[in-house]
């Protein structure tokens, strides 16, 4: 006996989890939605270290230029921004002219030009590595050479000339903080006050569900600005007050499916064989409750990112400096008709991350929803 | 019926007294008041304007002379608009939001309706695949996005609307709002119409009305479509009280002139009967056509019985 039950081929059977992730895998839509998620993520994260512009490096000489993957300066550009400097050193330019990748430029003046005033050629956004050439005897003449800085803008410039692209990204690193930190909130609340209620049961039950009502049926618009109201403009605050009102929803499923489970036959078995509250708890309504949980978390954090950009949108949320996707939406909004790249490249982004969550969200649901097998 | 109708209407006015009793409190501990601009009132000219509207009164004085003025109608002054009462304010603002919203609402109605019919019909075929691929990017697409692109294609570069306003409710100034507020409502009536009309052509009545004989059209309209209606008949509720009451993002970027753009600017300034007004506007839509939506529902549906 011993022998056979040895050598008999071992059934390993794959847990819950391992099974859904076998069907996500299978899941094409989800996968490839869930590698784009990762690939937002980690260019949100890290992206703003590698862009050569600080998202908040403002060039005065390059406000409102359109996306474009060669460098500037335009060539039609440099004699503007050259006269802008000369115009500063209170001389007049004589001539110049540009040799490869610097320009050399003769300027006079009635008075005596003085040396220090290569600075104001540094200081432009255009020019870099300022010498003087030459000077002429009586010191009225003097030529200087600069070299061009090449400065690429893949996304162009915003209206006070800060690049899009650090921006865009420094938006996406807030725009998915808020939404997972505010998503988690609002699960930790739901799933708390849920499935308090469902095991309570009875009164507690009835009251803890009144109270949901009746802040469902207050206009939720009013609930989120009185929120804001109170917490004032305070970053961090204001998501903890958005996932705070999110968090409805959730327990109103928790409590469902921690009132369903309770009743199933396998949890009555388990407590004619003896088995404890706790017991229970751990080993059959807390992995059935998961499975709810991650599938409604996956379609939260979409809505916290839109409630985020919409209070953003209002001016209600993340303030300047600072940048989020609803933000740079709003700026782009005011400016379609000078400047339509402002809100193309943010609402691209806001809008194919919200696309990715939602296969993701459908894909975990076709999932882990055991009545589909 | 008729008792049935009269018995919700009583049961909502204590629903309506416990959200406006929140909201007054609500806004009340929030800090600062409708007077305390930057620009910096005198504490005198403040001190008048304060007693004048009664807001140095006990909170609980304040609370009861706003309920007796509530069931008089009297919705009070705009602290911030001193010009007009909250009342003239609703009667300019409401019918333009209830005019575009309406539109939207029917424009949803039936296109989604229609939409979703269709992939129903056609279950897994192109027709289908390509209503629930818009029923996505309808509902995944917000709206602050739809209106700057509809303002972007048709205002700026096919010039065929203008880019906003109100025009004096010229039919080519409510196309731009009416499509942003509709496209989000046509996906979920499309899905809602597409999952409720799958299952009701597998329903025994449908084979039924098949074996008999009836033609396609006669099944899918007369006998699927009364039962698939149901899920959007029961949507309308909320989304009609929302959509009559105006939408903020739409009447901000198209400067419509309607009373979804009071609310936040009115929060901000703590122009709390402003607040307040439009807090018992929206709940009396919600509530009226949540009722409407339950009795339209016993029509429709004769399992559905209300005695």
């Amino acid at each position: 006996m011993t022998d056979i039950a040895a050598t008999a081929p071992v059934i390993v059977g794959r847990s819950l989890w391992g099974d859904a992730w076998a069907r996500l895998k299978a899941n094409r839509a989800a996968m490839f939605s869930l590698y784009y998620l990762a690939f937002i993520a980690a260019i949100s994260v890290f992206g703003p270290w590698f862009v050569p512009h600080q998202y908040t490096t403002i060039y005065a000489d390059y406000v409102r230029m359109p996306p474009s993957f060669s460098a500037y300066p335009k060539a039609d550009m440099i004699e503007g921004a050259l006269d802008e400097a000369i115009k500063r050193m209170r001389v007049d330019i004589k001539e110049w002219r540009q040799e490869g990748n610097r320009v050399f430029v003769t300027v006079r003046s009635s008075k005596p030009v003085d040396d220090r005033n290569i600075r104001y050629l540094d200081r432009s956004d255009t020019f870099d590595d300022t010498k003087i050439e030459s000077k002429s005897p009586d010191g009225l003449e003097m030529v200087m050479s600069a070299s061009i800085k090449q400065q690429y803008f893949l996304f162009g410039t915003d209206n006070t000339g800060r690049d899009l692209l650090s921006r865009t990204l420094m938006a996406g690193r807030i725009s998915l903080a808020i939404g997972l930190l505010a998503g988690v909130v609002a699960v930790v609340i739901g799933v708390l006050y849920g499935a308090t209620a469902g095991f309570a049961g009875g009164r507690v039950d009835e009251v803890m569900m009144r109270i949901v009502d009746v802040l469902y049926s207050l206009p939720f618009i009013f609930f989120v600005i009185m929120l804001v109201v109170f917490f004032g403009r305070n970053f961090v605050l204001m998501f903890l007050a958005v996932g705070a009102v999110l968090w409805l929803d959730m327990a109103r499923i928790v409590r469902g499916q921690a009132l369903s489970i309770r009743r199933q036959e396998y949890v009555q078995a388990a407590e004619a064989m003896g088995v404890g509250q706790r017991g229970i708890l751990i080993r059959h309504v807390i992995p059935n409750l998961l499975g709810p949980v991650v599938i409604y978390m996956t379609l939260l954090v979409p809505q916290v990112i839109i409630l985020e950009s919409f209070l953003s949108f209002l001016g209600l949320g993340v303030q300047e400096p600072m940048t989020s996707w609803g933000v740079l939406i709003s700026v782009g909004a005011q400016n379609i008709g000078s400047a339509n790249w402002l809100l193309l490249f943010p609402a691209f982004f806001l809008v194919s991350t919200l696309f990715a969550l939602n296969f993701v969200g459908d894909g975990l649901r076709d999932a882990l929803d055991p009545r589909d097998r | 019926m008729l008792r049935y109708v009269f018995r919700r209407l009583l049961t909502a006015i204590p629903t309506l007294f416990v959200i406006v009793t929140m909201a007054f409190f609500l806004i009340r501990l929030a800090p600062g008041g409708p007077f305390n601009q930057e620009r910096g009132l005198s504490p005198e000219i403040k001190a008048n304007l304060e007693a004048q509207f009664g807001l140095n009164d006990p909170l609980w004085l304040q609370y009861v002379h706003y309920l007796g003025n509530l069931l008089r109608g009297n919705f009070g002054p705009s602290y911030n608009m001193p010009d007009f009462t909250v009342g003239e304010l609703f009667r300019e603002g409401l019918p333009i939001s209830v005019q575009l919203g309406a539109s939207a609402l029917i424009l949803a109605l039936l296109l989604g309706s229609v939409l979703g019919t269709v992939a129903a019909l056609n279950q897994n075929k192109l027709a289908d695949y390509s209503v629930i691929a818009l029923a996505t990017a309808g509902s995944t697409i917000p709206t602050f996005v739809i209106a700057p692109v509809i303002q972007l294609l048709f205002g700026l570069t096919w010039k065929l609307l203008p880019i906003g306003g109100w025009g004096d409710g010229a039919l080519i100034n409510k196309i731009g709002p009416v499509l942003t507020l509709a496209l989000p409502q046509i996906a979920i009536v499309a899905r809602l119409m597409r999952g409720s009309m799958i299952e009701s052509l597998r329903s025994h009545h449908i084979r039924t009305a098949r074996a008999l004989g009836l033609s396609d059209w006669s099944v899918v309209v007369k006998h699927a479509l009364r039962g698939a209606i149901l899920p959007i008949v029961s949507f309308t509720g909320p989304a009609a009280a929302a959509l009559l009451t105006g939408s903020i993002i739409v009447e901000t970027i198209f400067s419509i002139p309607g009373i979804g753009r009071h609310f936040v600017v009115a929060a901000l300034n703590r122009d709390y009967t402003l607040v307040m007004g439009t807090v018992v506007v929206i709940a009396l839509f919600t509530i009226i056509f949540n009722l409407i939506v339950d009795v339209m529902y016993a029509v429709i549906d004769p399992r559905v019985r209300y005695d």
